[in-house]
């Protein structure tokens, strides 16, 4: 819980992880190069003063995990989002049995989602299954850029991945995390392209999609297909942090989000461990749209508390104080929200087919 | 791969040239030269040897496109009429080695990644102008609407290149339409799709919206990148050149004349700083 001026805020930071990139656990040069390249983006984007030596950024441990979460972030609750990376890692990159017992130990405040990969055929399905039996999670988190074996990507609408999301949805496993890219196949393709997203969100109606890093650096993609699929939810990993040195492009960021989408469909998460929630939750609430951008409304305390903790909370049935739910807005379920002439014309395949 | 050891002083002239050259390609996910963007990490030519060096912000960059770069790289150089041997690399990538492998072979793009490559990267390229040709337009018609405020939005459909001031943005904006073969008469539309089709009025909204959300993320995403870089290699920023669109005030952090760094040691490549200017 975040108050200030006044007002109380629900904190669901919805995408976390609990990962070990110590050299042990580097398979390989790569997952040297990964875990340089998430510190790179923590050291870019931090505050000086929010800025970890290189030693703490390779592994943290579940108490500094909860220290940096819920005593000094604010945050109520926490979902693991956990990225696997066995080609990288000797024991994969997010810790699942660590995570996982964390998330046992204190169902209030954590929730294990895990993960799959569909290219592991029939035995990943099984796989799946005893996973869900054993760990009992209602989300995955998927990274289409994993490696696995000649293979270096995979795609959304691959037929096995269907398979799968069939599973998912025989075994209540109805959240479905994406990361998208850089994937490496199809390599002659946008390694960051989100098409896939717009078929199996169309297939799956029954499931919600959350992209993460709202599809960064494919914002405009993104925005075009959620914007036209009702279960296509926007998630703020590695966006929140621009807040701090880039706050126009957050601000345009915002503003095309709460166009597109809609302040019903925005998830807040600090991607811990890259950066830590409490100086992003801080920023946020004080955060406004530069007056000049005249081209977006301000941002108003109720868009804040449901994209910070709320959006999350209903899609998870975390439970939240009943002083602290906001109705949804009264908006349209597909198309630009306030652009009510235009709806239909989103929706039209044929319209703007050149943009 | 060992370069030739340097016998005699740089020679300015061919690598001015050599440099002029690099600052062809462009970046083409970013709009932008590599030279601009810091990506040339160093330049050497020794008669008629050159060998560049190129870096990217992260080991995980998407390497179709820094596959492009490199190999658009190698092409400039080789194309110079002086150039008879010309090495290009890719540093620090977690695709360097086949990369570089593939380009001292001359292997091509299939060639180089084999079963992962299905055709070529033509459509990938021409994906990217269209978005660029986008952002271009989109400056010009925000630009044109703050500058008259009470142009209604729906007008837009029928503002036509001449209507626009002589300024550096209208120029960006007809280089891009030259790119993918978009007419550049006074009289042609300004909104338009990539094959020149207008909007009907009542879409016009819809289309500058739509055109505004890439302008952001090209502007938004050239930033990072530049940011990235200079925090994976200190000192870069003295080859960077300023990015006018989507600056923020962080960025005058790097704007001034930063002093060189203490301890460079003896050149052998180019000080691409005493080089750099905008190439837009």
């Amino acid at each position: 819980m975040y108050s200030k001026d006044g007002e109380s805020y629900f904190i669901v930071d919805a995408h976390i992880a609990l990962w070990d990139a110590r050299p042990e656990n580097q398979r390989n040069i790569h997952g040297k190069q990964f875990i340089d390249c998430f510190y790179d983006y923590h050291r870019n984007l931090s505050p000086e003063s929010e800025v970890w030596s290189y030693e703490d950024y390779l592994y943290q441990g579940g108490e500094r995990l909860k220290k940096d979460l819920f005593d000094d972030g604010y945050v109520d609750h926490a979902i693991f989002q956990p990225a696997h990376l066995g080609e990288f890692y000797v024991n994969g990159f997010g810790q699942t049995e660590e995570a996982s017992q964390l998330a046992k130990a204190d169902p209030a405040r954590l929730t294990y989602n895990h993960h799959f990969d569909p290219r592991n055929g029939e035995q990943g399905l099984d796989q799946l299954r005893a996973d869900v039996e054993r760990l009992g999670f209602k989300g995955v988190k998927l990274y289409t850029a994993e490696w696995h074996g000649e293979s270096r990507g995979w795609k959304l609408d691959d037929p096995w991945a269907y398979r799968y999301f069939e599973a998912c949805r025989e075994l209540g496993v109805t959240n479905i995390h994406v990361h998208k890219g850089p994937t490496i196949r199809p390599l002659d393709r946008d390694a960051f392209d989100v098409a896939d997203i717009d078929h199996v969100a169309s297939d799956f109606t029954d499931l919600n999609f959350i992209v993460e890093h709202v599809g960064l650096p494919r914002l405009e993609d993104f925005c075009w297909i959620a914007t036209q699929e009702p279960n296509v939810h926007g998630g703020l990993a590695v966006a929140m942090p621009f807040i701090h040195t880039r706050p126009r492009y957050f601000a345009q960021i915002i503003g095309e989000l709460l166009y597109w989408i809609g302040e019903d469909r925005i998830q807040f998460s600090s991607d811990y461990a890259i950066w830590t929630p409490k100086w992003l939750i801080e920023k946020f609430v004080d955060f406004q749209i530069p007056e000049d951008m005249t081209e977006y409304a301000p941002l108003t305390v109720a868009q804040k508390k449901k994209i910070l903790g709320l959006n999350a909370a209903k899609m998870y049935g975390i439970d939240v104080p009943a002083e602290l739910q906001l109705p949804d807005a009264d908006e349209t379920a597909t198309g630009p929200r306030g652009a009510d002439d235009t709806v239909e014309r989103a929706q039209d395949p044929t319209a703007l087919a050149g943009v | 791969m060992g370069l030739a050891p340097l016998r005699a002083a740089p020679d300015v002239e061919s690598l001015t040239a050599a440099y002029d050259a690099l600052a062809t390609v462009i970046d083409p996910e970013l709009d932008e030269p590599i030279t601009d963007l810091g990506f040339v990490r160093s330049l050497e030519v020794v008669g008629d040897h050159v060998a560049a060096h190129l870096r990217l912000p992260t080991s995980f960059c998407a390497p179709n496109f820094a596959y492009l770069m490199a190999s658009d790289a190698k092409d400039a150089l080789s194309a110079l009429p002086w150039t008879r041997d010309v090495v290009v690399e890719l540093d620090d990538h977690h695709d360097s080695d086949l990369i570089n492998a593939g380009l001292a072979a001359d292997a091509g793009y299939r060639g180089t990644f084999r079963h992962e490559a299905d055709q070529d990267l033509d459509e990938l390229r021409e994906t990217f102008q269209r978005k660029a040709h986008t952002a271009a337009m989109e400056r010009c018609l925000t630009a044109l609407l703050r500058a008259e405020p009470d142009r209604a939005v729906e007008d837009l459909g029928s503002v036509t290149l001449g209507d626009l001031p002589a300024d550096d943005r209208t120029a960006a904006l007809r280089r891009r339409r030259a790119a993918i073969g978009l007419p550049d008469d006074d009289g042609a539309a300004v909104l338009v799709d990539h094959e020149g089709r207008g909007y009907a009025v009542r879409d016009v909204p819809l289309a500058l919206r739509r055109a505004r959300s890439t302008r952001i993320s090209i502007d938004g995403n050239a930033h990072f990148c530049r940011g990235l870089l200079r925090t994976r290699y200190p000192g870069s920023e003295r080859d960077q050149v300023q990015r006018p669109e989507g600056a923020e005030a962080a960025d005058a952090a790097y704007a001034a004349d930063l002093p060189e760094a203490q301890g460079r040691p003896a050149l052998t490549f180019i000080p691409l700083s005493q080089l750099k200017e905008h190439h837009s």
